[in-house]
């Protein structure tokens, strides 16, 4: 930049997309009108598991005001296909994942309370809810299969689907780490559960479809983190619609953490029935329906076991996973607790021999797919808390058994034994550094200074290591996947020199506009004012993947330097033309294209307008304009790794846990605006604080879902915070241009298990080993009678 | 029923059925969807409007029952007193601090801290902290939520101003 850092990488400059957010012009679907349009409602399950013997709708389709009822017998007679999954992998024995059909409107047998069962449509959201009420459904219920743990020998869900098992797939290699087990000096083993969780964008999920009869077309405005994936789904395997007639916008998104990533039956039952009835057709989800039907997250149990040697060194981990994956297989609900969790098992240590074998098991609750850190999360807790138990059993400080188990910073590039290369790394910087800001040392100082006060107060390390910037395309071809996980990018450069970038990837509280727009400023010399990011729009950008996975910059943002990059080696051959000289001669800086060694140079602005009005143009080498595209797949995932240390106190009286102190230490690579991956830190904590301490999903044994509403889920809020102490070190990327390997999921990855760590830290005086998540009140209070009861006898 | 409410200065007149809350007279009626629906029951706070100067809840009010009262949405929060789309101190701030990310909940944030500010104008941390936890943010953490908020105060004492005197 001319002007040194002051908009480029690097900087912290505000975001240029929240003037618009902070005077309440954001423009989100919901806030979205067309004239003529109906509103649907959807008719849905009130039982877990049952047959459908019939579907009344005549009373609520004579009803005023309402345009139709569409059951899921209207669905099936227009040949109109289900949602599908977008990776799968194979069984144990060498067959396929089974795919069960889901069906937009469940036509035989409704699987979880809140499946789709009719859509009214009707000219106002209160006459259309009104007349679902008098659709008449008359269900033959069968068992609920609620209990993860005994689902395989419950109830039958799908036809055919022996054991209610999706798949059950292994990784890594179990004669090495039998073998290793056999050899240990210690053996740690542990029953692990993660918790069942509801993502909870505050916008709830919304749709407005239109069709153009005249055209044959379709615009669908949706809440959707990735447009084009879901043009491909619902044209290709759900409407039979061709792509080319078909428009998605995802205006601006009140947050995704995953759930919106996903096709929905919502946004295919509009879309089929605006062309039906040919008018627009609008539909919003309340909190309650946001609860019962967005894809859920986590909800593992996991059977681990460790192996030390003498040395304290971990020569080996066996890991059996059963993953709830619900009714039906979300679009990613099998690579979620597989390739994107048995993969990451290896941790920031040197472990030679890893098994893990999983089961995706079918349940009759809502399907469970992808939530913020999706598979890394659950790995990282079950090893994380490994680390701890073992670290207690060998008698060992958990910072120092961390420190002599992490791969050493000279071993990269390092294999693991699940499959990954992590190309860089440096994990005890992090740690080092998080060990000063929260000052371990002086912990048992601030320990008993609490026990004068009679709280019980605890410390918890995380150290984390995930995988990020998903994928190379082959490698995820190779592994099952059924999509290419490039992101591409436009850049246009106007004739004037401002420039308009489009890129596949999109922004739903990221700050893209922001953070793209500084790596096009800096590399163009330009200032942030002139660029501007486009995204969302599937008529204006590029084919393009979306955003999740912590991917946008590791892979958008690489897509986008690689249009500058061609934007500017065009520049220069058009500034050879004009200053005479040979390209080779030409370097571009600081906005300038100069011959080398020369006064000679023309400006980034005149270069531009020459491309647009090319009189003194190359035309014998160039076409005129200046506007390049990148599609960037990317060489290998990155490797974001770092130590979180939550420091709580707890009252024995209530229970109650209070997180005092947060220190994390993160290696994200290079920063582009520090204070938006800062925001990302924060958030990510916030979420998996959010799973330790608070949230959880919760079915009774009849498959209702008890917390379907913010009075049952607890959501976190601004007091259960204190201030978060953040740094960073960095080890830059080595495969992608910018160095950068992403920071969105990094917190809701590495928190749960610190503070699990703490409040069993706390708790470890009165002899408490385990807790589990999240660590409410009650079960706090529980653990501490128990305790003293057991101590008194 | 017939009802008018002045909604940001102007006065907004409609036939509706009695049922229609104020957050949806505001969105569908007013047109200003800067208020935002997160849970319709009270607890998430997006919704939130100034009425009469106080943050309310849009989604637990009856429009009728708002009637005679003066509303004041995210819309006009800046106030007269300003350029047409130059920020106030509080959302200037919440820009500086980086206290919003995808924007759903922000209008909600920005009234309870004006709110808050209005009552208190040198709050603690612990008081800004306990000021908005009734108003749900799933992507910020409220750290900087809580920095925004002290960065406002500040400045509305006239301390700690902005060094391009936005």
């Amino acid at each position: 930049m001319p002007e040194g850092i002051a908009e480029g990488i690097g900087a912290s400059v505000r975001r240029k997309e929240d003037r618009k957010f902070i005077t309440g012009r954001g423009r989100y679907t919901d806030d979205i009108n067309r004239a003529g349009q109906l509103h649907a409602f959807f008719v849905r399950s009130d039982v877990a598991h049952a047959k459908i013997k019939s579907v009344d709708i005549k009373k609520a389709a004579a009803m005023d005001g309402v345009a139709a009822v569409y059951t899921g017998q209207d669905i099936a007679d227009d040949g109109v296909g289900g949602l599908i999954c977008g990776w799968v992998v194979p069984n144990r024995d060498g067959s396929a994942t089974h795919e069960p059909p889901h069906p937009i409107l469940a036509k035989d047998k409704v699987r979880y309370v809140g499946d789709h069962v009719a859509m009214v449509v009707a000219d106002s959201l209160a006459t259309a809810q009104a007349a679902a009420e008098l659709v008449n459904v008359t269900y033959e219920t069968l068992p609920a299969v609620v209990d993860l743990a005994s689902a395989a020998t419950a109830a039958e869900i799908h036809d055919g689907m022996a054991n209610n098992t999706y798949f059950d797939w292994e990784l890594g290699d179990e004669a090495a780490t039998a073998d290793a087990f056999s050899k240990a000096k210690h053996v740690v083993s542990a029953t692990l559960r993660n918790n069942r969780l509801i993502p909870n964008a505050v916008e709830p999920r919304a749709a407005v479809a239109e069709y153009d009869h005249i055209a044959d077309s379709y615009v669908l405005h949706s809440t959707t983190q990735n447009p084009h994936l879901l043009r491909l789904v619902i044209c290709a395997f759900v409407l039979n619609i061709p792509e080319s007639k078909m428009q998605i916008v995802a205006p601006d998104v009140g947050g995704g953490f995953g759930s919106k990533i996903y096709l929905y039956a919502e946004e295919a039952c509009c879309t089929w029935a605006a062309k039906k009835l040919r008018r627009p057709i609008k539909w919003t989800a309340d909190r309650t329906q946001a609860f019962l039907s967005d894809a859920h997250g986590r909800d593992h149990i996991n059977k681990v076991q460790m192996a030390l040697d003498d040395n304290n060194k971990i020569i080996g981990l066996r890991v059996d996973t059963l993953a709830n994956l619900g009714g039906y297989l979300s679009a990613f609900a099998v690579v979620t607790p597989t390739y994107l969790h048995g993969t990451l098992l290896s941790g920031c240590y040197a472990i030679p021999a890893i098994y893990t074998n999983v089961k995706g098991m079918a349940t009759t609750t809502a399907p469970v797919d992808a939530y913020r850190g999706a598979g890394r999360p659950e790995a990282t807790f079950l090893l994380e808390r490994m680390m701890n138990i073992a670290a207690a059993e060998i008698g060992m400080d958990p910072a120092e058994f961390r420190r002599i188990n992490f791969i050493p910073k000279d071993a990269f590039p390092y294999q693991t034994a699940v499959a990954l290369q992590y190309d860089i790394g440096d994990y005890e910087a992090p740690l080092d550094r998080a060990l000063e800001m929260i000052d371990y040392k002086g912990f048992e100082s601030r320990r008993a200074e609490a026990a004068k006060r009679g709280k019980y107060r605890g410390i918890g390390l995380s150290s984390y290591i995930e995988a990020c910037g998903i994928a190379p395309s082959a490698v995820v071809g190779a592994l099952g996947g059924r999509v290419g996980l490039y992101e591409s990018a436009v850049v246009r450069v106007d004739p004037t020199g401002t420039v308009s970038v489009f890129t596949g990837a999109h922004s739903h509280g990221q700050g893209h506009d922001t953070t793209f727009a500084q790596i096009v400023a800096d590399k163009l010399g330009i200032p942030l004012a002139n660029v501007e990011i486009v995204h969302g729009d599937t008529n204006r950008i590029p084919f393009g993947m979306g955003t999740y996975g912590s991917r946008s910059l590791a892979v958008g943002g690489t897509a986008i330097s690689k249009a500058v990059d061609k934007v500017i080696e065009k520049g220069k051959i058009i500034a050879a033309h004009m200053l005479e000289a040979a390209d080779s001669d030409m370097e571009f800086k600081d906005g300038k294209f100069a011959v080398a060694g020369t006064d000679k140079e023309k400006s980034f602005g005149e270069i531009a307008l020459s491309a647009y009005v090319p009189h003194n143009f190359p035309h014998d080498r160039l076409e005129p304009g200046l506007e390049e595209t990148a599609f960037y797949d990317p060489l290998n995932f990155t490797y974001p790794s770092g130590t979180h240390i939550a420091e709580v106190e707890i009252d024995p009286a209530t229970g109650v846990v209070t997180l005092v102190d947060w220190a994390c230490c993160d290696d994200f690579g290079n920063l582009i605006n520090p204070m938006i991956v800062e925001g990302q830190v924060h958030g990510g904590i916030a979420q998996g604080v959010g799973q330790a301490l608070l949230e959880n999903a919760h079915y009774d044994e009849n498959g209702q879902l008890l917390t379907a509403s913010y009075m049952d889920y607890c959501m976190p809020r601004a007091d259960n915070f204190p201030s978060l102490q953040v740094d960073y070190t960095v080890t830059a990327c080595t495969h992608n241009d910018l160095g950068v390997k992403g920071c969105g999921e990094a917190g809701a990855i590495a928190s749960p298990p610190a503070l699990i760590n703490a409040v069993v830290d706390a708790l470890s005086p009165l002899g408490v080993t385990d807790m589990t998540m999240p660590a409410s009140p009650e079960k706090v209070w529980r653990a501490i009678q128990n305790a003293q009861t057991k101590a008194a006898e | 029923m017939n009802i008018t409410i002045d909604i940001n200065g102007k006065d907004v007149t409609a036939a509706i059925e009695p049922r229609v809350t104020l957050l949806d007279f505001v969105r569908d009626v007013a047109g200003l969807k800067g208020t935002h629906a997160g849970c319709e029951h009270g607890v998430c706070g997006a919704c939130t409007v100034l009425l009469d100067g106080e943050a309310v809840r849009s989604c637990l009010i009856l429009a009728a029952q708002a009637e005679g009262s003066q509303i004041t949405t995210i819309e006009a929060v800046d106030g007269t007193t300003r350029q047409p789309g130059e920020l106030s101190i509080i959302q200037d701030a919440f820009c500086e601090s980086h206290g919003l990310q995808c924007g759903y909940c922000t209008p909600g944030m920005v009234l309870a801290a004006k709110t808050l500010l209005q009552h208190n104008p040198t709050p603690s941390r612990e008081q800004v902290r306990d000021a908005i936890s009734g108003n749900i943010c799933r992507c910020t953490g409220y750290v900087q939520i809580i920095d925004a908020i002290m960065l406002a105060a500040e400045r509305l004492q006239g301390r700690n101003q902005p060094a391009d005197g936005a």
